[in-house]
């Protein structure tokens, strides 16, 4: 990466263009100036306003790995786990911010950039404890050498400034500290409460960079809440962070809520309620608080998706026992049967590009595993390999479908769109419904506990060999991950 | 970079800036309140007392007989068998004596299979039940089906003899 100098300094940022709201905003930083960092900016924001769809923020204008048709698993290579150093952020005046003082905001974002980093299991983060401040000067002019005396590869150094107008720019740098090199920087300007989005953002930043995987730290999760005895389970939606934090519940705990799905946008959340007394699927509203019925029929309605573009809703409907994948557009109007098999056909997942769904059938005597045109024409069984196979979710990067594979105990699977390929990536008593991270490398699922029932939402790589249990505050099913954060 | 290049960059930042206004924290604003209450008393003790009132859930269940207010499934299926066939009888017979009464039939599934297909297993359990009471003459317009999935398991255990429990339909009149 080259880092010529500009025909001018300063000259972006530094105040004069803060955010006109207190959204979470991406901005340059305002200190350190390069073409190198206006590229990146620029491409930033090109893949902000979607014009560069999930291109990966700071690798841009290397080779980004492209999404292969058929990539071999072996790709992403998780063998190396690298040794980074995350000294706190400096905070060069440090001010204090309805979210705390910026030197502590300092440190709190490094902790977060650092937890995210070990959590993905494919770094060995040290710091921000137990390892030595750092000043401003160091963050555009690294002492190579001292952390090279720390056995670390690679090292990030950064900033935290508090603007005239109460925000905070956060600069995030990322260096090789054996090529003596600079791999990428990246500024924020978010509002103090949502400091965390920035730590998110540069560790996606720093992830990308390193693995070539697109990004997926600064995103959310959609899940059950569940409290209560085995058998009468007090089931919540709740939201929170990709890694736990600013939990919330939606609902009450009155009705039992099940299978939420974040729409693409982060809007609304579509989601199952025993509301008026039947399982029906309706849309929840975030900013309303307001939700609605998907259709009016008074048959029951689940296992809810959205289409990629969220314009389309996916559900499965009972008629006289008899159960069908329907969809039928977010503004309402007629649905669309698209099955019609005797039998249980449920559930079912887009296909990245919306052209292709995924589904679920016993249609031949046990949950098999099918694919079908958007349209409901040439479905085809996928699954092959023996015992019940359920809930198929399509990778947004659309080279894998995860899947629960019965055979007694329940395991969450990987396998590609023509069934070839089959891994298992986990092994318990009853391991359900996996949810893919934005970059298509990670998945979530819960885990139910045998005898009592106690649920836990857990994640693991496709490796199989990072799997980590994620913090809530209760018991937790049913996670649905959302796409990274605009 | 060019200045024009810069002052490009500059109306992005700004436009999107304006397209992130609006984006504000929510309150935790849960869904309208609702009474229903689960389990209904398909899965509860009889409450005895001298005074049941007839064509009501407590005379129904002391009519019926222990546990006769159900029947049972085999893992992954739906049909209803003899042992089912004769409850079912005698449950028609009261809903003959009652043809005012109005039924509830909840279909569960055991913990062994996933939540989605679970709500379709327990529908399609609901509906067969349903189907044989109408074929002894029972108006299928008195007979309501309610899925409950795994959602809301009789016996707790995580054994054979739990799930069996567990895969069942429950009839519950209506109040």
């Amino acid at each position: 990466m080259q880092n010529s100098p500009l025909p001018f300094r300063g000259g972006v940022g530094g105040g004069d263009s803060q955010p006109l709201c207190n959204a979470a905003m991406p901005h340059p930083n305002p200190s350190p100036e390069g073409e190198g960092l206006l590229k990146h900016l620029f491409l930033f924001l090109l893949a902000l306003l979607g014009l560069v769809a999930l291109a990966p923020v700071a690798a841009a204008q290397d080779a980004a790995p492209a999404a292969d048709d058929e990539p071999e698993l072996v790709e992403f290579d998780t063998a190396k786990v690298r040794r980074i150093a995350v000294p706190a952020l400096v905070a060069p005046s440090p001010a204090d911010t309805p979210a705390g003082n910026s030197a502590t905001l300092g440190r709190q974002i490094a902790e977060v950039i650092s937890a995210n980093l070990r959590n993905s299991g494919l770094f060995e983060p040290q710091g921000p404890a137990g390892i030595r401040p750092i000043t401003i000067e160091e963050v555009t002019a690294p002492q190579y050498d001292y952390w090279k005396g720390r056995n670390v590869e690679q090292l990030v150094e950064g900033f935290v400034r508090v603007g005239g107008d109460g925000n905070l720019t956060v600069g995030c740098y990322l260096y090789d500290v054996n090529f003596g090199q600079e791999l990428t920087r990246l500024g924020f300007v978010v509002p103090p409460r949502e400091w965390r989005r920035a730590a998110h953002k540069c560790a996606d930043a720093i992830y990308s960079k390193l693995t070539g995987e697109l990004p997926f730290f600064d995103s959310r999760i959609a899940y059950i809440a569940e409290t209560g005895p085995k058998g009468k389970r007090v089931k919540r939606l709740a939201i929170m962070d990709s890694d736990g934090a600013n939990h919330r519940f939606i609902t009450n705990g009155q009705s039992t809520a099940l299978t939420p799905r974040f729409s693409p946008n982060y809007k609304s959340i579509l989601y199952l309620s025993y509301q008026d007394g039947n399982p029906r699927i309706y849309v929840y509203d975030i900013d309303s608080g307001r939700q609605r019925l998907i259709t009016a029929s008074k048959n029951p309605t689940f296992a809810p998706r959205w289409s990629p573009d969220g314009q389309t809703i996916l559900y499965s409907m009972a008629v006289a026992g008899n159960t069908d994948v329907y969809k039928v557009s977010v503004n309402g109007g007629s649905p669309v049967k698209l099955t019609s098999a005797p039998g249980i056909d449920v559930g079912g997942s887009f296909s990245p590009d919306g052209r292709q769904i995924v589904f679920e059938s016993d249609r031949g005597g046990s949950q098999q595993v099918y694919v079908m045109n958007a349209d409901g024409s040439n479905q085809r069984r996928i699954s092959h390999g023996g015992g019940r196979y359920a809930t198929p979710e399509w990778s947004p990067r659309g080279d894998l479908i995860a899947y629960t594979r019965i055979a007694g105990d329940f395991r969450v699977g990987v396998m590609r769109p023509d069934g070839s390929g089959e891994r298992l990536l986990t092994d318990s008593w009853q391991d359900e419904a996996p949810t893919w991270a934005p970059n298509g490398r990670v998945i979530q699922f819960f885990r139910t506990e045998r005898n009592s029932g106690k649920t836990s939402v857990w994640q693991v790589d496709l490796t199989g060999r990072n799997e980590r249990k994620l913090p809530t505050p209760v018991d937790g099913s049913d996670p649905a991950w959302g796409p990274v954060l605009p | 970079m060019t200045n024009k290049a810069r002052t490009f960059a500059l109306l992005l930042i700004a436009s999107t800036a304006l397209a992130a206004c609006g984006k504000k924290e929510v309150e935790n604003l849960p869904p309208v309140a609702d009474n229903t209450t689960y389990g209904n008393s398909g899965d509860t003790t009889t409450p005895t007392g001298p005074t049941i009132v007839p064509g009501s859930q407590e005379d129904f269940l002391q009519s019926v007989g222990q546990m006769g207010d159900r029947i049972f499934f085999d893992t992954d299926r739906f049909n209803v068998d003899t042992a089912d066939q004769a409850t079912l009888q005698t449950q028609a017979q009261w809903l003959a004596r009652y043809p005012n009464a109005r039924v509830t039939l909840e279909g569960h599934a055991d913990e062994r299979g996933t939540r989605d297909y679970n709500l379709a297993l327990g529908e399609r359990r609901a509906n067969a039940a349903k189907n044989y009471l109408a074929s002894l003459g029972v108006d299928a317009s008195r007979i309501q089906t309610l899925s409950y999935g795994k959602e809301r398991p009789h016996a707790l255990g995580s054994n054979e003899q739990a799930w069996a429990q567990n895969r069942r339909a429950v009839t519950v009149v209506v109040r």
